[in-house]
């Protein structure tokens, strides 16, 4: 009975029981689609399906870097001190960026030497445009980050679990491990709108014509622009909301 | 006549309909120890958030070093420093480490020669290395306190400082703090529930109740105006009121 009134009203206990499983039902049924789809004939397999696991994965860790460093501050009960310096959010928000560009070069290294030495698969044969659409996961990464831990100041402690689960809301959406054509009509709209699914897309461009795919980045770096300016505007409205109902108090004591 | 340090004109907060602090006004001048004092939720966490720029006022004007808080939040904080019991230092990071970070953040001078003798002041100098979750309670409190001090500040706000020490370094820690105030000139607003520390450290208090002040001035004209023999008569007296 007690655990019956705990997910009555906690987040992350609902998110178990239908997030996760959406998330998961959505992800491999579009991968079991596009696998049954082109059974005959799927390019690159391996280069695909690996390649974009390294890919998504600096996507993660480069949200990550930022939402749980955050929530490091948080749990260690530092926040106030910080806050009562002089850095102020713009400098902390920044700081928390240059983290995760060193948490994801290291991730993203230990995953490429690996997938090379287990699966001889060197993700450099996608040649110099893997720069343009790494750079491109980063912000994307990092916008996520953002909004996540403007969410976490406002929420308190409810909202942590969105340190882990925010980016994979976008897992479906951004054609990691199969192309947009895969999705239904609605989803694809969705997926235009998703600055990760231009960068999959091209991805999977270069590898199958060996074209560099121009308007992918474009619309991946301009829609990336919107969205990091948007994440900063919604940390600094959130933050001066936090301030003035003193919850910035409550989540740091 | 000295010109104070900070001046607290009509400070309000409210928080949807509970006033927090009701048109509070008050001033700590340079070298004072400047107590607040009152039982739960008479507001005085409020109004040291709200001094700290942690918390945004609902009405009412905070003026630090004859500057508005609002718009010179961060050349204030340069000199102003901070530390309660309910706050830790990063719990990752050693005693060393944590001063190391925010000596940077508050750029200050000479910083190894600065945290050496802060380590030292709070005898904590043998646990330098020590990672601050493996502390004890009161090894904890005093490196917030050096933490603190690590700016030479001019203001310095203190909740509950002494909360979880031992009689010994409580009273070495009030002792310590009574120093600093002589030798630097320091300004302080001290908060806690030991009544008898806060006569014993207090230049002045303020008496808050349900957000507003009922009582200003030295420890025994307060405890005189009340008509009891010490403060924690005077706390009792009013917090009883309130449950009645």
């Amino acid at each position: 009975m007690r655990h019956m009134y705990l997910y009555r009203r906690s987040l992350p206990r609902l998110m178990e029981v239908v997030y996760w499983p959406l998330l998961d039902l959505l992800v491999w049924g579009f991968i079991t689609v596009y696998l049954a789809q082109y059974r005959q004939n799927l390019p690159g397999f391996v280069t695909f399906f690996i390649g974009a696991l390294i890919l998504w994965d600096i996507l993660f860790r480069s949200h990550q870097g930022i939402s749980v460093s955050f929530l490091e501050d948080v749990w260690a009960k530092n926040l106030l001190n910080l806050f009562t310096s002089p850095l102020n959010p713009a400098e902390y928000i920044f700081a928390l960026m240059l983290v995760s560009v060193v948490k994801l070069v290291t991730v993203a290294t230990i995953m490429t030497v690996l997938a090379w030495i287990i699966y001889s698969f060197n993700i450099f044969l996608i040649g110099i445009s893997l720069v343009p659409f790494v750079l491109n996961l980063i912000v994307m990464g990092w916008a996520i980050g953002i909004v996540t831990t403007a969410l976490i100041l406002r929420f308190g402690q409810e909202a942590e679990v969105l340190a882990w689960a925010l980016g994979f809301l976008f897992m479906p959406v951004s054609a990691v491990f199969y192309p947009v054509s895969v999705l239904p009509r609605f989803l694809q709209t969705v997926a235009h709108y998703v600055p990760a699914s231009h960068v999959f897309e091209g991805m999977r461009g270069v590898l199958s014509s060996g074209v560099f795919p121009l308007s992918q980045l474009i619309w991946s770096s301009g829609l990336n622009a919107v969205y990091i300016m948007a994440a900063f505007l919604f940390f600094r409205w959130n933050f001066s909301v936090v301030k003035r109902k003193g919850l910035l108090v409550r989540i740091g004591e | 006549m000295l010109e104070p340090v900070v001046r607290v004109q009509g400070l309000t907060k409210v928080f949807k309909s509970l006033k927090a602090v009701d048109s509070v006004s008050f001033s700590i001048f340079p070298g004072e120890i400047l107590g607040l004092l009152g039982p739960n939720g008479a507001g005085k966490t409020t109004i040291i958030h709200m001094l700290l720029g942690l918390t945004t006022q609902t009405s009412g004007s905070i003026q630090v070093f004859g500057l508005d808080l609002r718009k010179h939040r961060r050349e204030i904080v340069q000199d102003v420093n901070f530390s309660s019991s309910y706050v830790s230092m990063p719990n990752s990071l050693t005693v060393k480490e944590s001063l190391k970070v925010f000596a940077r953040l508050y750029k200050t001078e000479k910083r190894e020669k600065r945290i050496q003798e802060l380590l030292e002041a709070f005898e904590i100098a043998g646990i330098k290395d020590k990672l601050v979750r493996h502390l004890s309670s009161g090894q904890q409190t005093r490196l917030n306190l050096a933490k603190a001090l690590i700016n030479d500040p001019k203001v310095l706000f203190l909740d509950e400082p002494t909360a979880s020490l031992d009689p010994d370094i409580a009273d070495k820690t009030r002792t310590l703090l009574r120093s600093i105030k002589k030798d630097r000139n320091i300004s302080i607003l001290y908060t806690s529930h030991n009544m008898k520390e806060m006569e014993e450290m207090s230049d002045r208090i303020i008496f808050l109740h349900k957000g507003q002040i009922i009582a200003e001035g030295q420890p025994e004209e307060v405890i005189r105006s009340f008509g009891r023999a010490n403060l924690e008569e005077v706390f009792l007296k009013v917090a009883r009121e309130e449950e009645a």
